[in-house]
This record gives C-alpha cells, structure tokens and sequence, in this order.
C-alpha cells in the first residue's frame, strides 16, 4: 500500500494533517469514480445495467459530500469560501472572487486549513518529536 | 483583519515572523498535554461550546402537553498572557541584530503552556476538570527517589490494565521530577528515562506546571482537549517606547474516561 497522499515526510506531520490528508485523497477518489460512472451511464444500453450504475453512483455523491462535509469542518477558511460559492444561481466565477476575496481580507492571506491569520498552527503534538 | 488585529501593531512582516517563530520554538516542548491527550480543531474563535450530548430536565414547559430538556454543553475558556515588547529592539532585528531580547514573549509563552497543562492535568475551578480530578483511582506515591520512580510506574500501568484500559500509555512528569529523571541512571547505568519508557510503551513528557506524575493511556478516545482559536500572538497597543501584545487561545477540556489515567504523587 503506498503513501501517496503525504507531500511531506509522514512522521513530521501532526495527526491531525494526516488525518486531512486522508479525506483529501478520498474525496478525490470519490471524485475520479463519479466521473466514471458518468461515462459509463452515458455508454451503457441496457436499463438494469443503467440502473445498477446510477444507484452506484448515487454512492459515491453521498461519499464524495461526506468527505468535503468533513474537510470543511477543519477548515473555517475553505468552508467560508465554499459558502460564497455553494448552492447559489448566478455566475460561479463571480461568486468564487467575491467568496475568497472576503474571507482573505477576514483571515488575512495566511487563512487557511483551519488556522486564521497570527496563528502559530501548533495543534496536536500527539506523536511529535522533542 | 481579524480579531487580533495584528495589521495595527507597529511591527514589520519580519518583525511577526521572528515574534511567531520564538513564541512557536518557546511553547512546543512545554505543551505537554497536547503530546498525551485528543486534539479537536482549531474550530475558529467564534465557537464557543462543547457538545457534551447530555441534557438537564426542566423544570417547567410553555404549555400543557410538551415537556422540555435542556442541553449541557461545555464552554471554552479564554486564556491570555499579555506580555510587551521594547520597539527598539524590533527595530535593532528588522536591521539584522540576531539577539532580540524577546525575554517577555518567552516568559508569557511559559506561562500559557502552565496554564493550558495545569488546566488539563488538574483541573480548573469553575471551567473545566483536569484528568487528576476525574481520575477514581487512589494517587500512588512517585517515592523520595527517582531510582523508585519505575515501581509506581509499573504499579499504575497494572491498575489501568486491570481496568482494561489498553496502552501504549504515557507519562507526564512535571518539571522537577522529569530534570531528575532524565539525569538519572540506574545502577548498572542503564538510563531511568528508557527503563521507564519500556515499561509504559510510550512516551514521557516533560510537563511544567504539573505536580508529580500522571499515567495515562494514549489509546485515544478517552481525554479530548478542542481548540477554538489556537495560541496566537494578538496585538493590544502601542507608545513611542514599546508594543503591547498577548498570547491567547481558548479551548476545552473533557475527560470522557476518568479510569484511563493514575496519577502520582510527588
């Protein structure tokens, strides 16, 4: 099994960053695997066949928003900005700017993966070296 | 800008950068409870409470027909250091002088990482309850030695599996016991701190502000400390001669079981 997930050497990262890591690379697999099954459903001739593949894909939209439900907990500055961005008509661009250019000039250009600007992102040393 | 309001001190983006750095190299060693026990967060500086999924009853109901419960939560504390720093000597670094006095930050930095040890170890009247607080179990004696300190240890890791509470398990030692300990070797020379260290199966902690020792188990699940806003350096104000600052964070502390740690008595 690899540890492709980690950028940097896993036993110098908190639990915690380990931990978000893990959902990063899940939620992207989940993903990977929508994306698959669209293309399948799009091929895909025979009704049960189809059938079968949209339940399956229906997983992996629940998957895929447990993940990012769980990422932005950690993260008050990606959850603001999905906030600007989530569920609202209009132009996605436009609310993407306006989104992250708010919660910038909030936090400051350091906020980011839950720490607000002036933090000194200790968090968990369970398991760190002296 | 944020509650810290940090743009408003008259201190250069270097000048943070060494404050942030000195205070981060000054607390990490010395927040021992952050080495033993769950850590929750950061949820930001507006949370507030800790869901606890407990309710009270009511004594009372709006109307006829409904009765009503009241959910128990626990508040975070607010814990602040304020400490100030002479502008001069944040000039003298921003030209390239490499020996800051920071004495203050570093003095305030101490200070919260007691605060935050003592509050989890043992407790903080009226906010929270510390691990030794919560613990059933009768406090065994470290012993007048450090060359005793491995029979107390043993003794408290056979209690806690008694209790079937799996390890690895660690030890927070405060200050003064854990100085002796680490200069200690015992006869035949092999080192306290490893003989120690192979009976717990995990770490040992150096924990200024705690008195005596706590065993306790780092299977997770069983002490929970959650971050609001995590230690940060905030700006308070400022004159000609110096800058204003504080160290601040606040945070919670729950024992969700009390008989995953012994505590010992100096």
């Amino acid at each position: 099994m690899g540890f492709d997930q980690y950028h940097e050497p896993p036993e110098e990262l908190p639990a915690d960053t380990r931990t978000f890591a893990r959902l990063c690379a899940s939620l992207t697999e989940e993903a990977e695997a929508i994306g698959w099954y669209e293309q399948r459903i799009a091929v895909e001739k025979d009704p049960e066949a189809l059938a079968v593949m949209r339940d399956a894909q229906g997983e992996e939209f629940k998957h895929f928003s447990m993940d990012l439900e769980f990422l932005l907990r950690r993260a008050p500055a990606w959850r603001e900005i999905a906030q600007g961005i989530l569920f609202h008509a209009g132009d996605i661009v436009e609310h993407g700017e306006e989104a992250e250019a708010e919660t910038l000039e909030a936090n400051g250009p350091e906020g980011e993966g839950g720490y607000p600007s002036g933090s000194l992102r200790i968090g968990s040393l369970k398991g760190a070296l002296r | 800008m944020n509650h810290l309001l940090r743009s408003l001190a008259p201190i250069s983006d270097d000048g943070w950068k060494m404050l942030d750095d000195d205070a981060r190299e000054r607390l990490t060693p010395a927040l021992a409870a952050r080495r033993l026990v769950d850590f929750s967060g950061p949820h930001g500086w507006e949370y507030s409470a800790t869901n606890l999924g407990r309710t009270s009853p009511l004594a009372s109901a709006p109307c006829d027909g409904v009765s009503g419960l009241a959910r128990r939560v626990l508040p975070l504390v607010e814990v602040r250091s304020d400490f100030e720093l002479s502008l001069n000597e944040l000039r003298d670094a921003d030209r390239g002088a490499d020996d800051a006095d920071l004495e203050p930050l570093d003095k305030a930095a101490h200070q919260i990482a007691v605060a935050e040890n003592k509050a989890v170890f043992h407790g903080w009247h009226g906010a929270m309850t510390g691990i030794g607080e919560a613990s059933p179990h009768k406090p065994l004696p470290l012993g007048a030695k450090t060359d005793d300190y491995p029979r107390p240890v043993a003794a408290a890791v056979e209690l806690l599996l008694h209790n079937g509470i799996s390890g690895p398990y660690g030890l927070a030692l405060g200050g003064e016991q854990y100085q002796q300990v680490a200069q200690t070797a015992e006869h035949g020379g092999y080192p306290l701190l490893e003989h120690l260290q192979k009976i717990l199966d995990g770490p040992i902690v150096w924990a200024p502000g705690v008195g005596g020792a706590v065993v306790l188990s780092l299977r997770g699940g069983d002490f929970q400390l959650e971050s609001g806003q995590d230690l940060s350096i905030g700006y308070l104000s400022h004159d000609g001669e110096s800058v204003q600052l504080y160290l601040e964070e606040s945070f919670s502390f729950h024992v969700a079981t009390p008989e995953a740690a012994v505590v010992l008595t100096a």
